[in-house]
């Protein structure tokens, strides 16, 4: 069933290649190569930025690891009594590292550990995975294949005389790897002192021996108690580190192993950062930011934050997603030649060519814009390339100045929704970032709650939050908040001079506590509703009006800065907005495709036969869909030969009855086979299965529709 | 949004239930003659209360897909969305609870909504196009139709189980219709019980018709969907495991043997198929050409890093071998047959590395020969391989370590994987594991194509038997016995293929086959065979048969192209 194709002529094109496929399907515009260029550069950007932000991520934890690692076997270097103190209790050391349940991102993180241990701690380190060791004796071969290739490495350039050994030949055992290390670590000692400096210097003497368990959960029981007891009866011998990689919880050691071997462990934790953080990180660096110049749309990025959260956790998923979206973005849109740095606008402007400016013209955002102009502007935008080019130029850096802002305003805005109680608008910026994409979020009833909310926060609160927005506009990098700052700066001092004021209000609080004194009853009550009547009728004090005047300010930069950017003209440029083809293309529903193709042919095949009924479908249908249908009706056993006789009537019913009695036989047999053709495409289907339970029955598979 | 669609949809059904009575009547005048032309007024009673009783399903439809809709919202996978390609359909729809509509259930419906045949080409759905396929009831269409005609032609002497009881409900006091018809025999035991009950059942219902319509009186509209859902909800599970406890299945006892036809050979099969003409091959040509201008976009994505995995109805084996003949032509490519029954992750890996690197020798694993595989793609960039793989769910592929290493070779940078998944539960095949390590690009592609290639090795039960799936079962049961126990497989297998030529071939005697494999060192007892033949018979691997003269002879039951094939993989394995 395999067979293999090899071309005559053997000519490889790598790069030119992939280049080339982007070119011949967006036939109509000459700039592709261009736009491939830019796509490219782009994702690397992107690539190599995520890929630091993970590595900052994590250096705690490394930086955790190593000086864990350094300090679980500084006493072996030393020998000292402590060491063999511990020697008689056999403990190994071992660090229980939790890392979430987005397990398809540990490899990430793995690779950079053994990558932070190699150069600093040790070169000895093994990562074995479950899949590779269902025994102990597999285990072990892997163990010892993976730390005789990496010392190989390390020696090879040194000296050739090292026979390449064949983790076959060897006896996988303990004592073979001790002897190994002995022999290993005794070869650096002997070695000359200039040479070892250069090999190993980062190195110690007795480098422990470190061995990563990359998913511990998988692991058989067995196979880990065995290697841990049998270990630890050589620990004096090697200094053997290990590292449990855990996806669920700590308690996950306890339950795989019993006492008498958890006991040879001595355990410390570990813990990542969890992987919602982590999606706040790559979200706030790649896209609350003007350092990228495309853009997700709203929708889009609700769409790759709900894959997140409801399927699997991993952010390495949604940068993939995000991959996904650059790509249909430069593929899918002609104009993106445009979304580039604003360095490079004005030149990639001026070169558009006729097409593209028509392209533009074409744009819905665009044609809004030019309704707006006055006539004459709008005669000149629709004939004239070179006015349109600089007026191109001249939006899309009104774009550009339009996206710092709105970063910028939409963090000070988080800055007060993210406070208030029960998040109205979301704890994490990122919700809050959808919503303002979505629609004009102070026509949203949340928002108006918010602001309900922000009207009543207290001094202290209001007076930190007003210095965070201070600090993130002055650190932004939008021109015009030198007003807005400067505003909030005095709202500032307003509060401040309000607090020298407050001790003159003490005075009414004193006459207050007069009414303690009073134990009237009647005088009592008497005052009381006094006093609730003043305070109905009395007027805000100083610092609630200070209040709301902070909130209106706020609620008015956000009318001003945090408009969608549907609103804004030529953002499909920037704005990738198909969310329907990543959510196709990403989180499919193959289900749902067969029951659409089977219920309703004629979304597929728009042919009028197929229409006529909304219900269910015409008789005239494909084969498969009549077979399926008629098996809708049935329990779980099929009687084959009522199955085939609706399935005849249905079909002798469609073909008009016009065809000759003579050739009924015929036409019986051709019924007959393209039956069978359509239940044995079921059957491939998995809708049903032959069944043994009662002669010439099928068993149906399905519960329900589909 | 719903609430139109929900009135829509109650106002549709209740179109439905006009059955006028003339109607109901010709065709009871036809059957049974006058004699239940007395029975009218009650027959129109039970028509109504059973339209009482559609309306009020279809109310709780209606509610049931707003709150679906409110779901799918909360999922945020935004329905609204107007180019969304058939993903309209909320899950609630696909993987739904449904009442399977036991059969007395159907022939009840059917027979109230059969007389209507003009009538199912509603008037109202011109009004309401776009709301295809959304109505779940919809099927009562298609098999009301069936029906219909069933009892229009009854000279062609067409039959089956639903008209059967409707007749015989409609003409229950007739009892010389009752012992004309043709089924009695045809129908289990406990069917023809309880057909007497619901006989009796309805019979009693026509006796007392003011009783029934006092009960249909409707209490507000609310309380009562609510309730009836509650009430259906819990009939639902009740349902679901009454249908799967009992063991008795009602269905008609007709076997294909009583047809007069002959069962088709493949080869008569697919002469017959080919002269059959394609339906709708204008449209379907259509499809596909929308698939085939997404040809380099598939390139440059996997290109840059992802593979393709395709879905939807219809073969899409034409499709990729189109993809083949146009764009890969001038690279190294491999084509797998997934559908092939006999194909295993071994084979590819071996095309793999003797055709592809040109690698002579052999692997103790699979895994050391992926090892192998990765290493030497590292180590040279320029290699390139594209891989198309039909039907990566076929029953050979399907497999946990066949998966996983298929994932692992996928992830490799300079391997392009391309393939097409049909099974409706292929997607489960993958955890998140493997899922990343293919790193898919989902795409749509459905052709309607029939799957003549991929079926042809399926064993239909219409179809005569060729015995090439067991070949898997073979190898998975051999594979987990001891090897003598192999060993003494192998021998009765040869043993056989031997004596192929032979037409009266008994099988093999058990003391010849004890003698034999003694001598092999294979068993050193009589009493050791046989406990592995038993073995054997458990898992259905061979077959003994005693003789006229007594002796025990074995045989196993699998044609010898399968056995054939057996063999050659065992060789290969050992």
């Amino acid at each position: 069933g395999c067979f293999v194709f090899k071309p005559s002529t053997k000519k490889r094109r790598l790069s030119e290649k992939t280049a080339h496929d982007f070119r011949s399907t967006s036939h109509d515009s000459e700039d592709t190569e261009l736009r491939f260029v830019t796509c490219q550069s782009l994702w690397n950007q992107v690539k190599s930025e995520t890929e630091q932000i993970q590595e900052d991520l994590n250096k705690q934890l490394l930086d955790n690891l190593v000086s864990f690692l350094s300090r679980s076997h500084s006493d072996f270097q030393e020998k000292t009594t402590k060491w063999s103190c511990r020697m008689k209790f056999r403990e190994i050391p071992t660090a229980a590292l939790v890392l979430g349940v987005n397990v398809t991102d540990h490899d990430l993180t793995f690779r950079g550990l053994s990558d932070v241990l190699q150069d600093n701690i040790t070169p000895y380190v093994a990562l074995l995975e479950a899949k590779d060791c269902p025994g102990i004796k597999n285990l072990m071969q892997k163990l010892m294949g993976q730390l005789m290739n990496c010392d190989i490495e390390v020696d090879s350039l040194e000296d050739e005389d090292c026979v390449q050994v064949s983790q076959n030949r060897i006896r996988c055992s303990m004592p073979s790897l001790i002897s190994w290390y002995e022999s290993v670590t005794k070869k650096t000692d002997s070695e000359t002192p200039s040479k070892k400096r250069n090999s190993s210097s980062r190195h110690w003497q007795s480098p422990p021996v470190v061995v990563i368990f990359k998913d511990m959960e998988s692991f058989a029981t067995k196979v880990l108690q065995d290697f841990i007891v049998i270990s630890s009866q050589h620990i004096h011998e090697l200094p053997l580190v290990l590292i449990f990689g855990i996806a669920t919880s700590p308690m996950i050691i306890h339950r795989l192993l019993p006492h008498s071997v958890s006991s040879l462990l001595c355990i410390e934790l570990f813990q990542s950062l969890s992987c919602k953080e982590h999606l706040s990180t790559i979200i706030d660096k790649l896209l609350l930011t003007s350092r990228f110049p495309f853009k997700l749309g709203g929708k889009v990025l609700q769409v790759l934050i709900n894959i997140f959260l409801y399927h699997d956790f991993s952010v390495q998923n949604f940068i993939k997603g995000f991959q996904l979206c650059i790509m249909e973005h430069f593929y899918s849109q002609p104009l993106s030649v445009l979304c580039c740095h604003l360095a490079d606008i004005k030149k990639r402007v001026c070169s558009l060519s006729n097409d593209q400016c028509e392209n533009i013209r074409r744009l819905p955002s665009f044609r809004r814009y030019v309704e707006k102009q006055e006539s004459g502007k709008q005669i000149e935008l629709l004939t004239n390339d070179s006015f349109l080019k600089k007026e191109t130029e001249k939006l899309l850096e009104d774009l550009h100045v339009y996206h710092e802002n709105y970063v910028s305003i939409l963090r000070c805005l988080h800055v007060f929704t993210s406070s208030l109680p029960k998040y109205p608008l979301g704890k994490q910026i990122r919700e809050l970032h959808c919503a303002c994409l979505e629609n004009q979020v102070w026509e949203t009833e949340e928002y108006e709650s918010s602001l309900q909310l922000a009207r009543m926060l207290n001094k202290a609160d209001l007076v930190t939050m007003l210095q965070q927005c201070v600090e993130i506009l002055m650190s932004s990098s939008g021109k015009e908040f030198d007003k807005t700052v400067e505003k909030l700066k005095e709202f500032l001092t307003q509060f401040q001079n309000l607090e020298e004021a407050s001790q003159e209000r003490d005075v009414s609080v004193s006459s207050q506590k007069e009414l303690q004194k009073k134990t009237d009853l009647y005088h009592l009550q008497k005052t009381l509703l006094e006093l609730k009547e003043s305070r109905r009728s009395k007027k805000l004090t100083k610092f609630e009006m200070l209040r709301f005047e902070v909130v209106d300010y706020i609620d008015r930069l956000v009318r001003k800065y945090l408009v969608p950017a549907d609103n804004r003209t030529l953002h499909e440029i920037v704005y990738f907005n198909a969310a329907t083809v990543l959510r196709g293309h990403l989180n499919a529903a193959p289900r749902t495709a067969l029951h659409t193709a089977l219920n309703n042919p004629h979304w597929y095949l728009k042919n009028q036969a197929l229409k006529c009924d909304g219900g269910g479908i015409s008789n005239k249908a494909p084969d498969i869909c009549i077979v399926y249908k008629l098996h809708l009706e049935c329990g779980r056993l099929i009687n084959l030969v009522d199955w085939l006789e609706a399935f005849s009537t249905v079909v002798m019913a469609a073909e008009e009855p016009n065809a000759d009695a003579a050739s009924s036989d015929e036409v019986d047999d051709i019924i007959h086979a393209r039956f069978i053709r359509a239940v044995s495409e079921l059957e491939l289907l998995g809708f049903i299965k032959p069944s043994k339970q009662k002669t010439d029955h099928v068993a149906r598979l399905t519960w329900g529709g589909c | 949004m719903s609430r139109p669609e929900g009135t829509r949809s109650s106002r549709r059904s209740l179109q439905v239930k006009f059955v006028p009575d003339e109607d109901v009547l010709k065709h009871i005048v036809d059957d049974a003659g006058t004699k239940v032309r007395k029975d009218k007024a009650q027959l129109s009673v039970s028509v109504k209360r059973f339209v009482k009783k559609l309306e009020n399903i279809c109310d709780n439809e209606a509610q049931e897909i707003l709150e679906e809709k409110n779901y799918v919202a909360a999922l945020g996978i935004c329905a609204q969305d107007p180019l969304g390609n058939g993903s309209n359909i909320s899950g609630g729809e696909v993987y739904s609870f449904q009442t399977p509509k036991r059969s007395n259930k159907m022939a009840e419906l059917a027979s109230e909504l059969a007389q209507t045949p003009e009538k199912n080409v509603a008037p109202d759905h011109s009004k309401c196009p776009e709301k295809m396929a959304k109505t779940p009831q919809s099927k009562i269409f298609l098999l009301m139709h069936a029906f219909s005609l069933l009892l229009q032609n009854k000279k062609k002497e067409f039959v089956s189980t639903t008209p059967y009881r409707l007749r015989k409900r409609l003409a229950a006091p007739d009892p010389y219709l009752e012992s004309e018809s043709e089924y009695s025999a045809s129908c289990s035991e406990e069917e023809d019980e309880e057909e007497q009950k619901e006989i009796s059942a309805v019979l009693s219902d026509q006796k007392t018709p003011p009783k029934t319509k006092a009960a249909s009186t409707p209490p507000p509209r609310n309380s009562l969907a609510k309730k009836i859902k509650e009430q259906k909800m819990g009939n639902l599970v009740e349902e679901y495991f009454e249908a799967h406890s009992s063991s008795k299945v009602l269905t008609s006892d007709r076997t294909l043997q009583k047809l007069r036809k002959r069962r088709l050979n493949q080869q008569t099969l697919h002469d017959l198929l080919k002269n059959a003409p394609l339906a709708y091959a204008a449209e379907i040509r259509d499809l596909n050409q929308q698939h085939e201008s997404l040809f380099s976009k598939w390139m440059l994505q996997l290109h840059l890093g992802f593979n393709i995995v395709l879905y939807g109805l219809g073969s899409k084996r034409d499709l990729l071998e189109k993809f083949r003949t146009s764009l890969l032509q001038d690279s190294v490519h491999l084509v797998v047959n997934g559908y092939f029954p006999s194909i295993t992750v071994r084979s590819i890996l071996n095309s793999i590395t003797e055709e592809v690197l040109d690698h002579i020798g052999t692997f103790r694993s699979p895994l050391d020969q992926l090892e192998f595989i990765t290493k030497r793609f590292k180590e040279d960039s320029s290699l390139e391989l594209y891989v198309l793989i039909h039907n990566l769910d076929s029953q050979m592929l399907r497999g946990e370590r066949s998966q996983q290493i298929l994932a692992q070779l996928s992830s490799l940078p300079s391997i392009y994987l391309i393939a097409s998944i049909d099974h409706i539960n292929a997607p489960l095949m993958w955890d998140q594991a493997k899922l990343s390590l293919y790193n898919w690009l989902w795409y749509e592609t459905t052709t309607f194509n029939p799957y003549v290639e991929e079926t042809s090795y399926e064993n239909s039960l219409l179809v005569q038997q060729s015995g090439s799936l067991a070949l898997s079962s073979l190898t998975h049961v051999l594979h987990s016995l001891t090897l003598n126990a192999r060993g003494i497989f192998r021998l009765l297998a040869q043993h056989q293929l031997e004596k192929k030529d032979n037409p009266s071939y008994p099988g093999l005697s058990f003391q010849d086959f004890y003698q034999q494999c003694r001598e092999a060192f294979l068993v050193n007892s009589d009493l050791t065979l046989r406990a592995q033949l038993t073995e054997f018979r458990d898992h259905k691997l061979i077959r003994t048969k005693r003789g006229a003269d007594g002796v025990e002879y074995l045989l196993i039951p699998v044609d010898d192209s399968t056995l054939t094939d057996f063999l050659e993989k065992e060789d290969e394995d050992v």
